[in-house]
């Protein structure tokens, strides 16, 4: 089967982001940008599904920038077949995305679409339940193991309370969380052999998409700075502290 | 306008977030704040939501279909309910992450995640960047599909009401996902999310073994136990303890950090807390930054002599 994934270009989790100066956004000229870090944990999944017999072909789709070619070279020089890139300088909202990648898997026809849970930057979490509500067809979310047999997938999620365990009928969306595996690093050789792999090129026009944003941010701040940095001597210090001065236990 | 908050709960019992998302949609539609309660056999669970001060009503859907919350059964019976609605309300638990971005795309509108404040009824405060920011939005969608950060708003009283109960024709079964299992963590102590005190543990524990030392205090306090990602993927303990920017978001009135360096990743989940305790044998360890109360040393000696301290001032 085709297993179909998505991937996110974000500014690296190990930048400090830095709010702008007119509060319209956060700095993103010359930040390191990367592979939002749940989507990596979506390709070596496909990787371990195509490894394992299961998969036969992965596509990683990403949507946005020209610059997100470059994710979608990350995603192949791990091991994904070929990409596709919905290119476009237009702000992008998760309604919009899940309407671009089911036009996407409407040509495709994959029987698996595995995305990250949330992006690392706008923290949304909306995505792969929307692409599934799109399609009708059944969600997994915040997955940490996936076993895939007879046309279902069953897949252990990552709730609040502990472990839940849904068994889907596919073709089905499955959103990744943190412990589902750890993604490997792309060798020498796979990088120099991804530049050879084909990315296709289309744009929300020629989907069909309308991309217009439903949501207007009208600023974005920094949150109030906590005043910490207070040490004390000892346990009974701390503890006299914390029943006279803070009052809480 | 009117607001439906879809209530979170296990078909026993109401779960107390429910009452942070309640709170959010006074703010939005005071006096129009209807409660759905969507399960199985669930009625005790809709007469403690009709119990809860402001609610108009209680809409019960009692069904097989819903007996697990599965999102794929649960979001067409509340779109239908929509056109009644100005606002969709849940709890940003993993049930409402899971439900309601569902919810919004079979409405085809945005859905508004974790907000943190109502600057009106259709412009919010969400928290992006795991937090290191604040963004306003407005919506221009005519429902407003929203998650709620409980964290950010106080609940509302669970009693003083005495809203009607009214049976809502279900939507009946997908047939596309069917429950297995679950493997629920078990514990005497009070929820993460909804603990007054939590004390938490980070790679510095060493081990899961060592978290017995953090309970033992624990059971001084009252407190529910957490940890930061990294004891989480070291083994020490199960995810469901993880607190952080991909775990849950917590805001107690104390917060004790143990052994915890302190990563963006980890203050997402905590630095919302009323009074921040930091326990750590390296002074520079970013979390003293934030922390009302620093204690550099060994946590290994710090902890029992904690655990004796409490004790005798008891």
């Amino acid at each position: 089967m085709k297993a179909l994934v998505a991937v996110k270009r974000v500014i690296d989790y190990n930048v400090k982001i830095r709010v702008k100066a007119d509060k319209t956004g956060v700095e993103t000229a010359n930040v390191k940008m990367s592979m939002n870090p749940f989507d990596e944990i979506a390709v070596e999944e496909a990787l371990r599904l195509r490894e394992a017999g299961i998969v036969s072909e992965i596509i990683a789709v990403s949507l946005g920038a020209a610059q997100c070619q470059e994710t979608i070279r990350t995603a192949l020089a791990m091991g994904a077949d070929r990409g596709i890139l919905v290119q476009t300088d237009a702000e992008l909202q998760p309604l919009a995305v899940a309407k671009l990648l089911k036009a996407v898997i409407l040509q495709e026809n994959p029987e698996i679409v595995i995305i990250g849970k949330q992006a690392i930057d706008d923290d949304c979490n909306q995505t792969g339940q929307m692409l599934s509500a799109l399609l009708g067809w059944p969600q997994a979310t915040f997955a940490s193991k996936i076993k895939i047999s007879d046309g279902h997938a069953e897949v252990t999620r990552e709730v609040d309370g502990g472990l839940e365990t849904v068994s889907i009928k596919l073709p089905a969306v499955i959103t990744t969380d943190l412990r589902l595996n750890e993604p490997r690093y792309a060798s020498l050789p796979n990088i120099m052999r991804a530049k050879k792999k084909p990315i296709a090129t289309t744009t929300p026009q020629a989907l069909g998409v309308d991309v217009t944003p439903r949501l207007v941010v009208l600023k974005v701040e920094e949150p109030a700075k906590r005043q910490g940095g207070h040490k004390v001597g000892s346990v009974a210090e701390l503890v006299d502290k914390l029943k006279t001065e803070a009052r809480v236990i | 306008m009117a607001a439906l908050v879809v209530a979170e709960h296990d078909n026993r019992a109401l779960k107390p977030a429910t009452l942070n998302a309640v709170a959010a949609a006074n703010e939005i539609a005071a006096g129009e704040v209807d409660i759905l309660v969507a399960g199985k056999d669930c009625r005790p669970v809709a007469e403690a939501a009709a119990k809860i001060a402001g609610a108009r009503k209680v809409l019960l859907a009692d069904d097989t279909a819903y007996e697990h919350g599965l999102a794929e059964n649960v979001a067409p019976l509340v779109v239908k309910l929509a056109e009644h609605y100005s606002h969709l309300l849940a709890t940003a638990t993993t049930s409402g992450k899971n439900l309601m971005p569902r919810v919004a795309a079979l409405l085809d509108v945005m859905q508004l995640s974790d907000i943190s404040a109502v600057v009106s009824p259709d412009t919010f405060v969400r928290p992006i960047y795991a937090g290191n920011a604040l963004a306003t939005v407005q919506s221009r969608d005519p429902v407003k599909v929203i998650t709620v950060r409980g964290t950010a708003f106080p609940p509302v009283e669970a009693t003083g009401g005495s809203a009607a109960i009214e049976p809502v024709e279900t939507a009946g079964e997908t047939g596309l996902s069917e429950f297995v299992g679950a493997e629920l963590s078990k514990s005497e102590r009070p929820e993460l999310t909804s603990a007054r005190i939590i004390i938490s543990g980070g790679r510095g524990m060493q081990s899961g073994e060592n978290f017995h030392l953090l309970e033992t205090v624990a059971d001084k306090l009252g407190a529910a136990v957490g940890a930061s990602r990294a004891a989480v993927d070291a083994g020490f303990v199960p995810n469901d303890y993880q607190v952080g920017q991909t775990g849950k978001i917590v805001a107690p009135e104390l917060y004790i950090a143990v052994g915890i360096s302190g990563a963006i990743q980890h203050l997402a989940g905590m630095k919302d807390s009323k009074v921040i305790v930091a326990i750590n044998k390296d002074e520079e360890a970013p979390i003293f930054q934030i922390a009302d109360y620093g204690l550099v040393g060994d946590l290994f000696k710090i902890l029992p002599e904690l655990a004796d301290e409490l004790e005798r001032r008891k």
